[in-house]
């Protein structure tokens, strides 16, 4: 029995700072729509069930995992992907950070890790608590809250502790 | 994944409506749906997107309590001030689970629904009775090791994976809910979650098309709360067990996760521990609230876990009152 192929549905997204329309399958996931549509392959697709991280970019600002959710489900919404982040001549600190700390070894993961550290410090800056908080008024910064934090990122090439350094690193330039 | 229709939710009750049609489910954060989609395991032809609905306040009730909307993000309801001070197993609990780009989008109703990670369950090439009715159950004499001890039944001893509804349990919190013809209920988690007996796809007692719209906490009960979660990973992994306390001099609520098809909760248990002391607390509450258990020989080591674990809980609990 064959299938019917869905109808396709208009859905707006600002990616990047600029508003496309696009006429997509339902069944497209952000992730999809990112890098087969907009062509925006910095987004990686690892693991595509949640389990990896590497697809994490930030929606409306927090970040989120685009595998696990719809384009059209985000008529509206702004995404920023690692490509929004900075540009080569102009480096966001932790995509600088990551370079100075050797915080990648292949790669693969660096754009997950990067919108997961940019959402991260955000979280830690409102307020969120993580199962590592002591008290849960008092949410300070520590290279522990960064290791629980980030532990929805994997790296098979376990660049973590380089990792946290550029983090640590770059929170340190922010207080300053 | 297998072709839907889709469409945005407009008013509560319209959805409600529109998901009574067989084939149709919600889609809140989407993501335990969408894993389960690509897997075949869940095969929806039509999608209600809840997102549009205005189910996102967390606000005070009348009697002193907590209403939150169905689609809070698990980290908003987390974060909130009222929770974190009244209510902080809950917090805990939360952040226990998944990981914080999940937590963003995962929500208060989908968390509830999320369905069973048993291997076999994710595994379509083998039999299920959750997945597949009437086809059998692989668990029974396989990998049982993260499965369930208690309430489980011949037809399935898959757990149930929440972290949240844990601390829901012991906080006892009731579910919100609209039927499609307009009726609202008020369900606690032991109404709302249906043990497996022969019937394991059937998970809640939810009708066709009726809708989460919130979940409701009766006012702060006080005392030191505290939420032990014991897994293979420090972090991002499901729990072996879990124990949601909240303590009270002697008085103690215990809830347990990953342990049964739903958190387990035996008042019983807890009234007898109240007049026990010392170690003889922990004991008396384990022995108690797993009197009926029926452990495989993989997961048997779970009971003995969860006595060391309620240990630790109520020594931690007996500290923090200290202070
Ligand atoms: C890698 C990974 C690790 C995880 N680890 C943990 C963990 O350690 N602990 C834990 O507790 N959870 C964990 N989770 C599960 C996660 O918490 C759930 O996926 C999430 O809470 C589901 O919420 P959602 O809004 O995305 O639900 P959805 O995926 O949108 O929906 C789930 C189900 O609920 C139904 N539904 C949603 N909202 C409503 C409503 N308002 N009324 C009626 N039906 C509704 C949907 O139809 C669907 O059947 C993990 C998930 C992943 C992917
Ligand atoms: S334990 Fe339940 S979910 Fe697991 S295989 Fe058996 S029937 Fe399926
Ligand atoms: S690709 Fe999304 S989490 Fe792995
Ligand atoms: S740098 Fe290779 S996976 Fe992280």
């Amino acid at each position: 029995m064959s299938e019917a192929v869905p109808a396709r549905l208009p859905v707006t997204l600002t990616v990047n700072g600029a508003a496309h329309t696009l006429t997509v399958d339902p069944r497209v996931t952000l992730l999809d729509a990112l890098r087969e549509t907009l062509h925006l392959t910095g987004t990686k697709k690892g693991c595509d069930h949640g389990q990896c991280g590497a697809c994490t970019v930030l929606l409306d600002g927090q970040r989120v995992l685009s595998c696990l959710t719809l384009a059209v489900m985000h008529d509206g919404q702004a995404v920023t992907t690692v490509e929004g982040l900075g540009t080569p001549e102009q480096l966001h600190p932790l995509q600088d950070a990551f370079i100075r700390h050797d915080g990648y070894q292949c790669g693969y993961c660096t754009p997950g890790q990067l919108c997961s550290s940019v959402g991260t410090l955000d979280e830690i800056a409102r307020g969120v608590p993580s199962h590592v908080t002591a008290h849960l008024d008092d949410v300070t910064f520590s290279a522990e809250e960064l290791r629980e934090r980030l532990s929805g990122n994997i790296c098979r090439c376990a660049a973590y502790p380089n990792i946290i350094a550029a983090v640590m690193d770059v929170h340190a330039g922010e207080g300053a | 994944m297998r072709a839907f229709s889709y469409a945005r939710a407009e008013t509560p009750q319209a959805a409600a409506q529109a998901a009574e049609a067989p084939g149709t489910k919600f889609i809140a954060g989407g993501t335990n749906l969408l894993d389960l989609m690509k897997l075949d395991i869940e095969q929806p032809s039509r999608l209600i997107d809840l997102g549009p609905l205005d189910l996102r306040a967390v606000t005070d009730t009348p009697d002193g309590g907590l209403h939150v909307g169905a689609l809070v993000t698990n980290t908003d309801l987390a974060a909130h001030p009222r929770v974190k001070a009244d209510y902080a197993v809950l917090t805990r609990a939360i952040v226990a689970g998944a990981s914080g780009q999940i937590r963003n989008k995962a929500t208060t109703g989908g968390n509830l629904l999320q369905r069973a990670r048993c291997p076999y369950f994710y595994d379509t090439n083998l039999p299920c009775n959750k997945r597949d009715p009437g086809s059998g159950c692989a668990a029974l004499r396989g990998l049982s090791r993260t499965l369930a001890v208690v309430g489980t039944s011949d037809a399935c001893i898959a757990q149930h994976p929440s972290d949240m509804a844990v601390a829901l349990r012991v906080l006892d919190a009731t579910v919100n809910t609209l039927k499609p013809d307009g009726t609202p209920r008020a369900l606690t988690l032991d109404e709302f979650y249906r043990l497996p007996e022969d019937t394991p796809h059937l998970e809640t007692t939810l009708e066709p098309g009726e809708l989460i719209t919130g979940v409701t906490l009766p006012p702060p009960v006080g005392g030191t709360h505290v939420y032990r979660k014991v897994r293979d990973r420090a972090s991002y992994a499901f729990a072996l067990v879990s124990v949601a306390a909240i303590v009270n001099g002697p008085d103690v609520r215990v809830a347990f996760g990953g342990v049964a098809p739903r958190p387990w909760r035996v008042r019983d248990a807890e009234r007898a521990a109240a007049q026990a002391s010392g170690e003889a607390r922990a004991d008396t509450l384990i022995d108690r609230a797993f009197e009926g258990a029926r452990p495989t020989e993989q997961n048997a080591f779970k009971v003995p876990l969860l006595r060391r674990t309620v240990r630790a809980v109520l020594a931690q609990a007996a500290q923090e009152e200290q202070a």
